[in-house]
């Protein structure tokens, strides 16, 4: 191992997950993660006590403001507290805790800015639906922003402490995942895509994007297109 | 006539609101003018229905009223637009208050 799990911070942006969360933060403490930081993201359940009692740090939106809002805090936070590697991870349970070491690595061997953790290079045991939906994203992602990746949704992602600095999160709800990407480029960072597994559970693709909230997300994107 | 009558008050009352706006400071200058011409070429068209038959004949359309339908699609489009980013820019600023209210909760960790 080339660096030490001490470098690594992990944000976990959290909406009414107080069933999977509790889960996800054990299993991160059990393999050695200390610098873990929920951004609840004005959840109606138990989301905040739930990640307080494991003894996380947990910072609250007091109102709900989706997952660009929450990605936006948590990075954002992550670069005050100066982390040298910033990984932001699902708060659903559906990311395998043994992909961070993957998505970290070329970070800290300095091969990589920014790192996403692709779900669509070993599609397996994904539903064809999600991979549709997938693919439609991608494509959307790449007419809008000119840059093509495997996996522009995932939220399995890396950045050094630098590239996380000069990132702008401006867009509050799903469309986030194709701003990072379009940031990426912005920024002229370079970018590495490693294949991680997804755990597609009923619970966590009950969680995942719709179908009506991915035609919303390509509106936001378009207007967002027009805006800028 | 009755009609003329009818958009003459309307007009005058719609001007009087977008003068008042304006004096508050609530309506910018780019807006006050924008808002004086939509309401001018309504009070226009209200008492000289003909003008729009000229419009139209200078767009290559046949009937006056057909060009007063498609401006007003496009002043519709164009207002749906405007109150589109509007609400982007609203929901941004919301979220860099919560933000920066979450982020305080930091520095006290």
């Amino acid at each position: 191992m080339s660096f030490s799990k001490s470098q690594v911070g992990i944000v976990i942006p959290a909406y009414n997950e107080a069933n999977a969360i509790g889960g996800v933060l054990e299993n991160l403490k059990q393999n050695n993660y200390e610098n873990i930081l929920v951004v609840d993201d004005g959840s109606s359940d138990d989301t905040y006590a739930v990640a307080k009692k494991s003894g996380v740090r947990v910072i609250r939106h007091s109102l709900n403001r989706g997952l660009g809002g929450a990605l936006g805090t948590g990075i954002q936070a992550a670069v005050l507290l100066k982390w040298p590697i910033i990984i932001t991870f699902d708060a659903d349970g559906q990311h395998d805790v043994k992909d961070i070491y993957k998505v970290a690595l070329p970070l800290s061997e300095g091969k990589a800015d920014a790192v996403i953790g692709s779900r669509m290079k070993d599609n397996k045991g994904m539903p064809w639906y999600r991979i549709l939906f997938n693919k439609f994203g991608n494509f959307v992602t790449f007419v809008l922003f000119g840059m093509l990746v495997s996996d522009s949704q995932s939220g399995l992602r890396g950045f050094s402490l630098e590239a996380a600095r000069k990132i702008q999160i401006k867009t509050n709800r799903m469309e986030v995942s194709s701003e990072i990407i379009r940031e990426i480029k912005v920024r002229k960072l370079n970018l590495k895509e490693v294949p991680i597994k997804a755990i597609y559970t009923d619970y966590s693709l009950s969680k995942g994007q719709s179908l009506l909230t991915g035609i919303r997300t390509f509106f936001k994107l378009l207007l967002h297109r027009l805006i800028h | 006539m009755y009609l003329q009558v009818v958009i003459a008050v309307f007009v005058l009352f719609a001007l009087s609101r977008i003068y008042l706006r304006f004096k508050e400071g609530e309506l910018s200058v780019s807006g006050f003018i924008f808002w004086l011409i939509v309401w001018l070429l309504i009070g226009v068209v209200g008492f000289w229905p003909g003008t729009t038959q000229n419009v139209a004949d200078f767009l290559g359309i046949e009937r006056g009223i057909d060009s007063v339908v498609y401006f007003s699609i496009v002043v519709i489009f164009y207002l749906i637009y405007k109150i589109f980013v509007r609400i982007e820019h609203l929901e941004r600023d919301i979220t860099k208050v919560v933000r920066d209210n979450a982020l305080d909760e930091l520095d006290n960790d």
